[in-house]
């Protein structure tokens, strides 16, 4: 291993755990939060989409945000928990095989808005987003993945118990 | 004594084998059902949710254990005489007895007791020499350090000290957790084993704030695998803590930790061990529940054997599950320390080229108790001897808990609440451990113990609407019936006095409930308050623990006043995991 090796490897802890501090900090709000987060700000087409954030349903937010519908796509990879541990702070990541990746959106079906996050991926950013849900009730978590001009799509059933009870 | 050796004569076939001598050359002798024929190169022993029953025990195997979707008619959803076809054991056996429900009450007359940590240890030394030095290898399940008044006194210490001498070599865990971190910590610096969870990870608060873990840069907080050279071959042993635990139990005791089945993860340690560690076998050791094990040996490729627990299922034979990477087998070991699990494997050179596997039940008749062991049971108990001890009162009939809606126990505990209370109504959780009592047999505080002893044992005592009651039967129904297993938590429905609701379990989450009524025949009306008592709630409560509610209430000699619960189930009539008995 080379010492340029060990600093970026340094680097890369570092940034990880600047990362999650980052990560932390957007539970306050809905803002938009990317990997590559000062980029971000500047890439085009950032304008902040009030109105899909306002859209009820799921269809409704997803138009509302893209002007199209997605596909299910097994190369979208959608992490959450079968069920929740705690569904004010739920969990969720998102990472993609596919190329030329512009932007990411979670979507809650049953929360009173659902469209929950949206991030925009500039070029050359590392497709993938960490991110956590505030949930009422047992629903699906969608994951949109836009990708050259197309959407492509995960989806799970992350359930919501009062828990206890168990054996 | 005599008698139920001369029972044991007769019934042979005690002990269910598949493969081995044949029932006739078993038959000959009772002392040589624990004789299995050597087979392969490696040994492991298998127990699990042994709840501390450190002394041998009565328990009842539950008279309905219902599978929904794709697990309906399939082990482990079958009770009774489909549990004793299925696997071909013969009614009226010793084997019958320990693995289901049938005559119950007779049959314990005749077969005793079963368990017991010195009488495990006489057949675990056994089987440990019967495969030759250091072939063998002993692991432990999970639920070992919970389930007696003296487990929870010492925050499962005593268990650890059994453990050390039983010669454990690795465990996961799932209430061990819920004595909080300090006190886990404490007892794994003394275990001699390996506490192993591939699943159970730093949240990423924790992380970021460095807090403790096995491997910091994955935030893994155990180990998760150990690998284990055996007469020339290199076994891998995978551990899976129970998945939901902050779920099922007060997050308080987990606040830094996050479970999770984490198939995902699994599956690259999986590969890990094979393509980097060129093991020749990989086994799980799970604390999942068998649906859930069922379903994870068809998504996860590269296990050859994962041996399951928590949901109780004592499962004579394993069960074979194809993946894209070939085949797994699935086994439970029950509970209580009613079975010990003996898997044998033929390693070769990267595989396993043949297995057998047995689940005996620990007759405690046929067993003579190691006397190491039985002396650190006897000294661990001396400080609990005298309170404990005490009789408080007679089981006027046969009082057990295992089942999907209800049991006599429960019944009792559940009358204790109504009564003690001054409650319409009463909540109990559907634990899956908690032994039996035969009629006539003396209740003591070590008896309600065993049905009660956990961290959280408060009661509670607030004012519920009609659709709060139902809303918390529906999530904890779906909890047990949920079609996708992964969606389990593996208890059984939470137990309800003063009330009797329909159940019909093959319908989706929410849709489940229905006429609920109290006792006195009136409607639960949805918009209406009702005075509610429970036990185990997840939220902090501060009530008397549930333990001091029932012995007051059977030291009060008070008799049930309502009728027994009624829970009427719709749509299973035909479903094998349903048996008249009960």
């Amino acid at each position: 291993m080379t010492a340029t090796d060990d600093q970026f490897s340094e680097f890369s802890a570092t940034r990880r755990l600047i990362l999650k501090g980052a990560i932390v900090v957007t539970l306050t709000g809905l803002g938009n939060f990317s990997f590559g987060a000062v980029p971000a700000l500047a890439a085009a087409n950032d304008k902040w989409p009030e109105e899909a954030f306002k859209q009820k349903g799921q269809a409704d937010a997803i138009k509302a945000l893209y002007g199209k519908t997605a596909e299910a796509s097994d190369k979208v990879k959608l992490d959450a928990p079968e069920i929740a541990e705690n569904g004010a702070v739920v969990p969720v990541s998102v990472t993609t095989t596919l190329a030329d990746v512009t932007s990411i959106s979670f979507l809650v079906a049953d929360n009173p808005n659902a469209l929950a996050a949206s991030y925009n991926i500039p070029p050359g950013t590392i497709p993938s987003v960490a991110n956590r849900l505030k949930m009422a009730k047992t629903s699906s978590v969608t994951a949109i993945v836009e990708a050259a001009g197309k959407l492509y799509s995960a989806t799970k059933e992350v359930k919501v118990t009062v828990g206890g009870c168990g054996g | 004594m005599t008698i139920r050796r001369r029972d044991f004569l007769k019934f042979a076939g005690a002990v269910t084998l598949s493969g081995g001598l044949s029932r006739a050359a078993r038959a000959a002798d009772n002392a040589r059902v624990y004789d299995l024929e050597r087979f392969g190169n490696v040994r492991i022993l298998h127990m699990t949710d042994t709840h501390a029953q450190l002394q041998p025990v009565y328990f009842r195997e539950p008279s309905v254990n219902l599978g929904i979707g794709a697990m309906q008619g399939k082990p482990p959803h079958l009770v009774g005489r489909a549990f004793l076809d299925r696997f071909g054991i013969r009614a009226d056996s010793a084997d019958a007895y320990a693995f289901t429900c049938l005559d119950f009450e007779k049959s314990a007359a005749r077969f005793g007791k079963l368990g017991g940590f010195a009488h495990l240890k006489t057949l675990i030394d056994r089987l440990r020499g019967d495969a030759g030095s250091g072939r063998a290898l002993l692991l432990d399940g999970g639920d070992l350090w919970q389930g007696t008044g003296q487990a929870n006194a010492t925050q499962g210490a005593d268990m650890v000290d059994a453990a050390n001498l039983l010669g454990i070599e690795a465990m996961t865990g799932h209430w061990e957790f819920t004595y909080g971190e300090a006190a886990l910590r404490k007892n794994l610096e003394r275990f001699k084993g390996e506490f192993l969870a591939q699943n159970v990870f730093l949240t990423a608060e924790a992380a970021f704030n460095d807090a403790k873990a096995f491997d910091p840069a994955s935030g893994r907080v155990f180990k998760p695998s150990l690998v284990k050279e055996i007469g020339g071959h290199r076994v891998a042993v995978i551990g899976q803590a129970f998945p939901y635990v902050p779920i099922a139990h007060p997050k308080r005791f987990t606040p830094d930790w996050t479970f999770g089945i984490r198939d995902d993860e699994l599956q690259k340690l999986v590969d890990g061990l094979r393509n980097n560690d060129k093991v020749d076998a990989v086994v799980l050791l799970s604390h999942n529940g068998m649906d859930v094990d069922l379903k994870l040996a068809s998504k996860v490729s590269g296990i050859d054997v994962i041996l399951g627990g928590h949901t109780h299922d004592a499962i004579p034979q394993p069960i074979t599950v194809n993946n894209p990477g070939g085949v797994t087998l699935v086994t439970n070991a029950g509970s209580n320390g009613k079975f010990l699990g003996v898997l044998d494997l033929n390693l070769a050179k990267g595989k396993v080229s043949d297995v057998r596997y047995r689940l005996l039940p620990v007759f405690s008749e046929l067993l003579k108790p190691d006397p190491a062991m039985q002396a650190l049971i006897d000294k661990s108990r001396e400080p609990f001897a005298t309170p404990d001890a005490e009789k408080i009162a007679t089981a006027d009939r046969l009082l057990y808990r295992r089942g999907n809606f209800s049991g006599t126990m429960d019944r009792l505990i559940c009358n204790a609440l109504r009564g003690e209370l001054d409650v319409e109504i009463a909540l109990s959780p559907g634990f899956r451990w908690g032994t039996s009592m035969m009629p006539g047999q003396p209740v003591t505080m070590q008896d309600v113990l065993a049905e009660t002893a956990i961290t959280y044992p408060e009661t509670y005592v607030q004012s519920m609407t009609g659709i709060q009651i139902k809303d918390i039967l529906e999530d904890v129904c779906d909890n047990l019936f949920n079609a996708d297993p992964y969606y389990q938590q593996g208890g059984d429905m939470v137990r309800v006095g003063g009330m009797s609701y329909t159940c019909s379990p093959n319908e989706g989450a929410g849709k489940r409930i229905s006429a609920l009524k109290l006792d006195n025949g009136r409607t639960i009306e949805a918009g209406k308050s009702y005075k509610v008592a429970g036990w185990a709630s997840v939220n902090q409560q501060k009530g008397t623990p549930v333990w001091d509610v029932v012995a007051r209430h059977l030291r009060s000699g008070k008799r049930a006043d309502g009728h027994d619960t009624d829970v009427t189930l719709r749509g299973v009539d035909d479903n094998p995991g349903l048996s008249n008995q009960g």
